[in-house]
């Protein structure tokens, strides 16, 4: 791996990090070491397969969910506090580290109670404190003038990029430090997808975010830093501009010009 | 020129239209026995419910006793049930009664084992859907795949095989007989403080007023809805785990995602949206517990009972409930069972096609509703 600058404010800090579906049998991601910048998009690129959504599912504990998966080797920090310690709740972490998913996946109930969601699970049950947050996430997701007429219709009843917007919004009303999103896009198409890269344009002043993408177009549109991997390695890391205009690694000149992947 | 797509003559053809005859005539044959079977029924059924003064209310409102026919001389026939004989005679001196035949059940109504059944249902889904929804939910969502999990699932499948008598047969032993455990019988009495320390152990004090045991309730509605409950928890469990199964998995990450436990996950992201199966699941259970006799035919039912479960008690509140839970009760599918065993006579067939009938009708509305119901749940709940 080319050597890479030193992230002066890192909010994640990952140092040899390899993580394993079976039991440590075969890992899928191997030794790994970079840091992740507070407050900026961080992209994940490479081939199906790559690790990239897996090792995005380490950052807010997700495969705690699959009983054979676990952390292998080295250490994940957020916030500087390893996450795979004893002493770490999951849920406590979850609340820290929000997840958006590939497929949108809003709760068939009101748009304001999707929105409330996590508010309620932390047990606020003030109404003019939740319609507050509500409104302020809505906002914070660029939703808010669409749907402030129908906060009590079914989220089911928005189309796919504003359902999708919803669960950004849904993810930012608990406050999360990070934003981890997982191709977020894919099930979008380009107009409702300008308008989440539009909106992850404006989080990036409140959240650190990193998202794992499929397209490398949206990877430099939208991202400071990118890694790139294959086949559970981090082949490089670098500015986003450097990476897609100068590569270092011939594996990822390979890739970004189409030749494979 | 000739027509490329011409059909061609040749067994796949000839085979398709014998498939499509031979499917349709089986569906076809379904509906038919459907048909034919509530057709008689309600023909042969429907006229118990009404008499020459219109509705017939004390079929629904009476319960069943001996139907006294009183004969003339010059051959006109009186129907009297049992409890009215007396009063009929004083308010009748007049009539002189060549004949008098009396026959068993053909007179009041169905009123006890219609209570019975409800009874019967109520406590026995109250149990089962308990136990089912929390046993559906740990295989579900706790339970980790392996072996143990297999071994559960296998023992869950074999008791949906097990024949019904015997679950019947199980909770008289279980829950009726009173006795010794076997081991403890053999080879002297026992004390009083052996035989205390023992039974103590089993049974758990209920109030003031007795012990909740598992042996020696005699027949009883809590013994037969609680042998219906274990008849039926196969289904249960299995219908709410489907039904929980089938939540999106997108719930439970988002939920989790947003800081939730698992149980809030649970409770908030699962359980509303596997509620609709699960109500399906229960109604199903209740048609099949509805209609069950072998397992109450030694735990529960009473052929003849002259008042109605609980009726007899003079305790208040728990004491109460107590005592109807120990009663023993009439039940619609054993009613049904008794009349089917009486010999055949004008006299007692309204009664037998009546309470076929209404039973036939109380069954087919449940599973309506059950199925009305879950479209509702479903229009508001699309995912």
């Amino acid at each position: 791996m080319s050597t890479q600058e030193v992230i002066s404010s890192p909010i994640i800090t990952l140092d040899d990090v390899s993580f394993s579906y079976d039991m440590g049998k075969t890992n899928t991601i191997k030794n790994v070491s970079f840091d992740i910048p507070e407050k900026q998009v961080t992209a994940f690129i490479g081939p199906s397969g790559c690790g990239k959504s897996t090792l995005l599912r380490c950052f807010n504990r997700m495969n705690d969910l699959i009983e054979t998966a676990k952390v292998t080797s080295g250490k994940i920090e957020i916030m500087g506090q390893d996450i795979n310690a004893p002493t770490v709740d999951a849920i406590e972490l979850r609340k820290q580290v929000g997840m958006v998913f590939q497929k949108y996946n809003p709760f068939p109930k009101s748009i304001f109670e999707n929105v409330a969601y996590g508010l309620r699970i932390q047990g606020i049950k003030n109404k003019s404190d939740l319609a507050t947050a509500v409104e302020k996430s809505l906002r914070g997701a660029a939703l808010w003038d669409e749907v402030k007429d129908r906060l009590n219709s079914s989220a089911l009843g928005l189309s796919g990029g504003q359902q999708q917007r919803l669960c950004i919004a849904r993810t930012i009303a608990v406050q999360p430090k990070v934003i981890l999103m997982d191709e977020p896009c894919s099930a979008l198409d380009p107009i409702a997808t300008a308008k989440v890269e539009e909106l992850i344009n404006e989080l990036r002043e409140q959240f650190s975010i990193v998202i794992v993408t499929h397209s490398m177009q949206q990877a430099s549109r939208i991202s400071d830093r990118t890694a790139f991997f294959y086949l559970g390695e981090l082949i490089e890391y670098s500015d986003t501009t450097d990476l897609f205009s100068a590569p270092k690694e011939k594996r990822t000149e390979d890739y970004i010009s189409g030749r494979f992947g | 020129m000739s027509n490329p797509f011409a059909e061609t003559k040749g067994g796949a053809k000839r085979a398709e239209k014998l498939g499509r005859i031979g499917f349709g005539i089986a569906t076809y044959m379904i509906i038919a026995f459907a048909i034919t079977i509530f057709g008689i029924i309600t023909y042969q059924g429907l006229p118990t419910l009404f008499n020459s003064d219109g509705f017939n209310s004390e079929f629904l409102t009476e319960s069943p006793q001996t139907l006294i026919v009183l004969k003339e001389g010059d051959g006109t026939v009186h129907k009297v049930s049992f409890s009215n004989i007396e009063k009929w005679k004083a308010d009748n001196p007049e009539i002189q009664i060549e004949e008098e035949k009396r026959f068993s059940y053909a007179g009041g109504g169905i009123a006890g084992p219609l209570i019975g059944t409800a009874l019967l249902v109520i406590i026995c889904m109250l149990i089962s859907l308990v136990v089912g929804i929390s046993a559906a939910i740990f295989l579900s969502e706790y339970a980790r795949p392996g072996n143990f999990l297999n071994t559960i699932r296998l023992a869950i499948l074999n008791l949906a095989g097990v024949p019904s008598i015997v679950f019947g047969l199980f909770g008289f032993g279980f829950f009726c007989l009173s006795r010794w455990l076997p081991v403890l019988r053999y080879d002297r009495d026992f004390t009083q403080a052996e035989q205390d320390a023992v039974i103590g152990f089993f049974r758990i004090p209920f109030m003031d007023h007795g012990y909740v045991s598992f042996e020696g309730w005699g027949t009883s509605l809590i013994a037969g809805a609680i042998t219906l409950a274990i008849m039926v928890l196969p289904i249960i469990i299995t219908a709410c785990e489907e039904s929980l199964r089938a939540v999106p998995k997108g719930f439970r990450e988002a939920s989790l995602a947003l800081g939730a436990s698992k149980w809030q996950m649970i409770r908030t992201a699962v359980l509303p949206y596997a509620f609709s199966g699960m109500l399906t699941a229960s109604i199903l259970g209740v048609t099949r517990v509805a209609g069950e006799t072998a397992p109450i035919m030694f735990t529960a039912a009473a052929a003849a009972k002259a008042t109605l479960p609980g009726a007899e008690s003079n305790n208040g509140g728990l004491f109460w409930l107590s005592d109807l839970l120990t009663d023993s009760v009439q039940a619609m599918p054993y009613h049904i069972y008794t009349l089917a065993k009486l010999p055949e006579s004008e006299f007692t067939k309204p009664m037998q096609q009546g309470s076929i009938f209404v039973f036939m009708v109380l069954v087919m509305s449940l599973a309506g509703l059950s199925v009305f119901l879950r479209n509702r749940i479903r229009k508001s709940l699309k995912w």
